[in-house]
């Protein structure tokens, strides 16, 4: 059994067809090919899925592309503006909040709903924001203070550099 | 990692949901926001037959006020959908700090408190909040809807009231008492974030004197309860610290508390005692 | 020649694509025609296979292969460091096979295998296949499995033996500790753990009919020895027929240095089909069980010296723990890494160390970020700490007094710590240990703490401090002492660097490196912006490619920067001698006329007569006009070994505090002062202290793989065994102290495993300065709640 699922990611529609046991992670790598999106764990854990649904961080490891019919995606392939970069991807480079760059899609997906809602966060509450994303490699103290500077850049509406420039 | 294959309906109307859980009969299982459904399928722990997704059903993401500060919790509305709503946490504050405890942001973006409820994972936090709030819980199947106390619909790890062609559809927290405080205090176990145990009271006083106490537990028995040797000593008591501690003695009076290689029943004993201390200490402070 | 790049905080060039979703991971790579295997693994820890049906397995949708052990007549896996010891090497060696054949050692070994079209049906007909068991008794504990009466895993390994090794004075230290008026002993544990990579392992193999030829993607951090490994190894074909790619990998920590059997047997299932390209990536579960895991000692100490607090002594009786089965480099870890740096940076004039290495029903064991060097420092910063308490001194003093001092550089151990069997030597090349703990001291304000400790008891917590006045043993390693040592790693350990410059002054240096994420594209392009005086802009870094690359030995023992490096160093100054003999030919100047400066090749005393690297590339790559006997291009390779290891040094301070009703630890400061010699990028080398002390906090306060009786992993996935989050950790703070290395033109040590080396008994001893108002001594790690309560109710119940 099949079943046909529209999805809108990154702004750009999609019809794809899955088995309905296929998950949302897999919809997105295999059949859409946006990679940027990784598995690290088989329990939900680890967050290195996490993506925007409808919004709203997820970890689409733990949903079904069924599930999301009609929905809204957005994948770390399309947080940058045209030619540019987010303000938390730039902070991230800035910061050295990443080292293998494993974690590094998700925890960009999910910081971002944290800056939403909290435009301007402590430190405390930056720990505590990812705390559904795990990080092997950078102790987390360079992701915090990533994630602090890219929320002042945002209060700022400063734009963010374009390109890859120092 | 990749779940066993199952057939998909996803109703849009409760009615319709009921009819395909009867005609599963058994071999399916309802979808929610799928946090703790899916993980065990991927796992390949549940292998149900058949998935009947409820995600679209309208009238059941509903957060209702039920009048005099009681609200009607839908069994599609997310932690993520408590936090924000402005009535359940006016009327019922410890959801606004309770809830922030469960899980991280992206499982409460999905996560249900009908969900959690129907799960009944022995080491979930939301039982033990449910239980000092006294919440019922509305459940329809074809035969008709039925309400029952939150207290008593646990049977067991994993094991519920519910039977299987039934769907959780409200949970109905009545109106707590002018004035009570309340508070959840938990100590988590550090890989999975769950609870070791979890303790939420509710308190109010009648001039110097305690008037009202719920506390409930969760994490050491094999079910949250309702810690009822706790809340006896408590009423009619001056809410000091002799009070409290020796009333939180009591904490797992009656219950047979487990032990697995992340903590021995005596240390979990000891945290139920402590965190209903700490509980109690909290919604007193909480009072207004 | 410019030097502002080098000691700069550049943002790291590799970044981009890892920030915008286009890193490459193995998992991200899709072939045409792609298949997918999966694993069936035991589910006993010990048991003998009757049989296996794989009958309905093949009979299902999309399954295209079902491999068992028989099928593949590959030799077992490698051991390339089979520790001899005092017995000498023994035939007691038992490596996996790639598929397990007559028996499996440890839950989770491999023992069947399903390709399919995709990796659901793979999963799905796993399923499908029946084995039928013998079980066996089972032993999990190394010390247990050594006693009589033991169940035995090998016929070849009586009492599960492996080796014992010895290294040391055993005369001199036993009549040490016979005279000393103080000895303290100490059981202590170093509990197993599991690595935990955000990436897991994975392979793409793929065999070319056409050309005989194969080719594997693998998260690998030796992609190199990995071709030489399965080739003439495993596989019994031509070294040159195997090419080896690591594409991005998503950390490592020493999993992915060694030679697995899924990578063979994803070349072996491709060949059997012909050429379809097979894709094995592991689930989280399965790396829990079947990639390496680290750590695992049973440790018996005895610190020996004077009520006035010097040390004398130092006996070491260890029992490490090293799997069902052994890996690639298992047996080295807890000999030559461990033993030989037993007496860290205190001179310790007697010191013997014995160690057992032990089969048991457990995953295997080897390297593990530090691997070794933190399983010494804790036993000897534990010891340090245990031997004050006993003699009243403040642990600070007690180091004073006892570290090898500033003018003893180079320092060669007395006991014969660095010794090889063939005489070859390794000395501390540098050290002044001091300053970096006064520093790291007054940074925790060490002097106020009992004021912080009363302050602690009001609030109802007990507060500790620890510390850690480590050395580690990095920049790994002269070939001739480690290739010779007896018991030794059966390779060199030189690494290699190519250099060119093309037409357009890009430059390529390609190495024989291999990063996990520790930015070697922006260091070595560092160091050769800093060597020829050409911006950062115009040179790219290339590895990872056994096709292009030259050999080398791989990024593991924090090696890279300075083994990697002066390699680089060394291609640069090829390149720049080459161009100035060549900028001599164009300037019609002599050779030793020509001074370079930065990119500029000048004739001394006339600068308006001087030519720009630019120049000399283009005229020189296109070889139009040479001097005689000169080749036309800058092309140039360079092999350094390096003379001796480097040893970073430092302490670090940890600061926490226990709740007293519920034995939670918080670990609230963190002070860590490292001289890691000069640094070529500070930036990255602060990430990687950061990255390296979360891990050794996390093995002090939370981490542990815990197997039942029965050997069933009962930490068997992330619900259980405790990967540290954000919110565990204070933000950390570093100072540091610049000794450069004299061993190598950069001066550089050597970072990526300090932090981790020295954490976990810093937090240790802060620990259990947290509970000596209990009478507390030691306690095993890791100090969670249950576990800290319980001491402390204990100890209240005794009192
Ligand atoms: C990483 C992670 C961390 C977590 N941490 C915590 C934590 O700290 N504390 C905690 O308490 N919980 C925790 N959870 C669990 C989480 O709270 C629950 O998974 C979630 O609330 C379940 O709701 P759901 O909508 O996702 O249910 P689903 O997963 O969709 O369903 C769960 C079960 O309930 C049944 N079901 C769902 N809705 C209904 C209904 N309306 N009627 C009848 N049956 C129904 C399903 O059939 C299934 O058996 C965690 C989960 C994850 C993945
Ligand atoms: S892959 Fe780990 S949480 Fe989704
Ligand atoms: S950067 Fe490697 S896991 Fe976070």
């Amino acid at each position: 059994m099949t079943e046909q699922v529209r999805l809108t990611v990154n702004g750009v529609a999609h019809e794809i067809t899955v088995e309905p046991r296929q998950l949302l992670v897999h919809a997105l790598r295999e059949d859409l090919g946006l990679t940027g999106t990784h598995v690290g764990c088989d329990t939900s854990q680890c967050g290195a899925c996490t993506v925007q649904l409808n919004g709203a961080a997820v970890k689409s490891c733990t949903v079904l592309a069924v599930q999301v019919d009609g929905g809204s995606i957005t994948t770390i392939e399309g947080m940058a503006p045209e030619g540019g970069l987010h303000a938390l991807q730039n902070a991230f480079w800035e910061k050295h909040g990443l080292q293998c760059g494993f974690c590094t899609p998700g925890m960009i997906m999910a910081a971002a709903d944290l800056l939403a809602g909290n435009p301007d966060p402590t430190d405390d509450e930056i720990r505590h924001g990812i705390e559904g994303n795990l990080c092997r490699c950078t102790g987390y103290q360079n992701i915090v203070a990533a994630i602090r500077e890219a929320g002042s850049t945002l209060r700022a509406g400063a734009p963010v550099p374009a390109g890859a420039q120092d | 990692m990749i779940p066993a294959a199952f057939d998909y309906a996803r109703p849009t109307s409760l009615d319709e949901a009921l009819v395909l859980l009867a005609r599963g009969a058994g071999n399916a299982k309802v979808l929610a926001g799928g946090q703790s459904l899916l993980p065990l399928m991927r796992l390949r722990l549940a292998s149900p037959g058949q998935l009947i997704d409820i995600g679209r059903i309208a009238e059941l993401r509903t957060i209702r006020d039920l009048g005099g500060g009681a609200t009607g919790i839908g069994a599609l509305a997310t932690y993520r959908d408590v936090l924000d709503s402005e009535l359940a946490t006016r009327n019922h504050p410890i959801l606004a700090t309770a809830i922030p405890m469960i899980g991280d942001v992206q499982v409460r973006n999905r996560g249900t408190l009908a969900g959690s409820i129907a799960h009944a994972d022995p080491a979930s936090d939301l039982p033990a909040i449910l239980l000092a709030l006294e919440g019922t819980l509305v459940i329809r199947s074809g035969n008709g809807e039925r309400v029952v106390a939150v207290e008593g619909f646990f049977q067991g790890a994993f094991a519920t009231d519910l039977g299987q062609d039934e769907i959780l559809t409200e949970i109905r927290l009545p109106a707590t008492p002018d004035g009570a405080g309340m508070a959840y205090r938990a100590i988590e176990q550090p890989a999975s974030g769950y609870s070791m145990v979890g303790v939420a009271a509710v308190i109010g006083r009648v001039g110097d004197s305690i008037g009202y106490a719920r506390i409930a537990i969760t994490g050491a028995g094999n079910v949250a309860y309702r810690a009822m040797a706790v809340e006896a000593a408590l009423l009619g008591s001056d809410g000091g610290a002799a009070a409290i501690e020796a009333a939180a003695a009591h904490a797992t009076d009656g219950q047979v508390v487990g032990s697995d290689f992340n903590a021995d029943a005596e240390y979990r004993t000891a945290m139920a005692q402590v965190y209903t201390r700490r509980a109690v200490e909290a919604a007193l402070a909480a009072i207004d | 020649m410019a030097t502002d790049v080098l000691g700069a905080r550049i943002k790291r060039v590799e970044d981009p694509r890892f920030i915008t979703g286009k890193g490459r991971y193995l998992d991200d790579i899709k072939l045409a025609g792609m298949t997918y295997m999966s694993i069936l693994r035991s589910p006993y820890a010990h048991a003998n296979i009757r049989s296996i049906d794989t009958a309905a397995a093949r009979a299902m949708p999309g399954v295209v292969l079902v491999l068992v052990g028989a099928d593949i007549p590959y030799n077992p896996l490698p051991m390339a460091w089979p520790a001899g010891g005092v017995a000498g090497i023994r035939n007691n060696i038992n490596t996996p096979r790639v598929l397990a054949t007559d028996s499996v050692k440890w839950t989770g070994e491999g023992v069947a295998a399903v390709i399919a079209e995709t990796v659901a049906q793979a999963v799905d007909a796993l399923e499908a296949i029946v084995v039928e068991w013998e079980p066996l008794p089972v032993v999990v504990d190394a010390e247990k499995a050594t006693q009589p009466g033991a169940p035995q895993l090998h016929e070849n390994a009586p009492n599960n033996v492996v080796f014992e090794w010895t290294v040391g004075d055993k005369a001199g230290t036993d009549a040490a500790l016979e005279a000393a008026p103080v000895i303290v002993r100490q059981r202590i544990v170093n509990q197993r753990l599991i690595p935990n990579p955000m990436e897991v392992r994975g392979d793409i193999g793929v065999y070319n009919p056409g050309t005989d030829e194969y080719t594997i993607w693998m998260s690998s951090q030796t992609p190199h020895i990995q071709r030489l490994l399965l080739s003439a190894f495993v596989m019994g074909i031509p070294e040159h027929k195997i090419r080896c790619i690591s594409p991005d990998i998503g950390g490592a920590f020493g999993t992915k240095i060694f030679c697995y059997a899924d990578m063979a047997l994803c070349l072996f299932a491709s060949k059997a089909l012909n050429g379809r390209p097979v894709k094995w990536v592991e689930t989280r579960r399965e790396n829990y069980q079947s990639t390496i895991h680290g750590r695992d000692h049973i440790t018996y100490l005895e610190i020996a010296g004077t009520r006035e607090g010097e040390i004398t002594g130092l006996r070491v009786k260890t029992y490490a723990n090293l799997g069902g089965r052994l890996s690639t480099i298992g047996p080295g870890i807890p000999t030559t890494l461990y033993g030989r740096v037993l007496s860290g940076c205190y001179r310790i004039p007697n010191v013997y160390c014995e160690v057992t290495g032990v089969y048991t029903n457990t995953t295997f064991v080897d390297a593990y970020r530090g691997a070794g060097r933190p399983e010494a420092t804790y036993v000897i910063e534990r010891a340090m700490d245990l031997f004050a308490d006993e003699i009243g001194l403040d642990p600070a003093e007690l180091r004073r007094r006892n570290f090898i001092a500033p003018d003893k550089f180079p320092y060669d151990n007395p006991s014969g710590l660095g010794t090889a069997s063939n005489g070859e030597k390794i000395y501390i090349d540098s050290g002044n240990y001091e300053p970096a703990m006064d520093m790291a001291l007054a940074t925790a304000g060490y002097a106020s703490i009992d004021k912080a400790k009363a302050d602690a008891r009001a609030r109802g917590k007990y507060l500790g401090i620890g510390l850690s006045t480590y050395i580690e043993v990095c920049g790994v390693a002269p070939s001739k002492w480690i290739g010779a040592v007896g018991e030794g790693w059966g390779a060199a350990m030189w690494e290699s660097a190519n250099l060119k410059i093309h037409l357009t002054g890009k430059v390529v240096l390609t190495m024989g490196t291999q990063p996990q994420g520790q930015g070697h594209e922006t260091t070595y392009a560092q160091i050769v912006s800093s060597e020829l005086g050409i911006p950062m802009d115009d040179i790219i870094v290339q590895h990872s490619d056994t096709q292009g690359t030259p050999f080398g030995y791989g990024s593991y023992g924090s090696r890279t920067a300075s083994v990697g490096g002066t390699a680089a160093v060394k291609a640069a100054g090829k390149i720049r001698e080459k161009a100035r003999q060549y900028a001599a030919h164009m300037l019609e100047a002599a050779v030793d006329d020509i001074e370079v400066v930065g990119a500029e090749y000048r004739v001394k005393g006339s600068p308006e007569k001087m030519k720009t690297l630019q120049e000399v590339v283009f005229a020189l790559d296109l070889g139009f006009s040479l001097p005689a006997g000169m080749e036309p291009y800058l092309d140039e390779t360079a092999y350094y070994d390096t003379p001796n290891c480097t040893w970073p040094f430092g302490t670090h301070v940890a600061i926490v505090e226990i709740d007293e009703e519920t034995g939670k630890v918080d670990l609230v400061r963190y002070v860590a002062v490292d001289d890691v010699g000069k640094k070529i990028n500070p930036m990255i080398v602060d990430g990687q202290l950061h990255g390296g002390i979360a891990q050794g906090v996390g093995q002090a306060l939370w981490e542990g793989a815990v197997y039942g009786d029965d050997g069933q992993l009962l930490s068997g996935s992330m619900l259980d065994y405790a990967v540290p989050r954000a919110s565990w950790f204070p933000n950390f703070e570093l100072g540091e102290t610049v000794t450069p290395s004299p061993v190598n033109p950069l001066g550089v040590k050597g970072v990526g495993e300090a932090g981790a080396i020295a954490s976990t008994a810093a937090v240790a001893n802060a620990v259990i300065d947290a509970l000596s108002p209990f009478g507390i001594r030691h306690l095993d790690m890791p100090y969670t709640a249950p576990k800290v309560w319980r001491a402390m109710h204990d100890k209240e119940a005794r009192s």
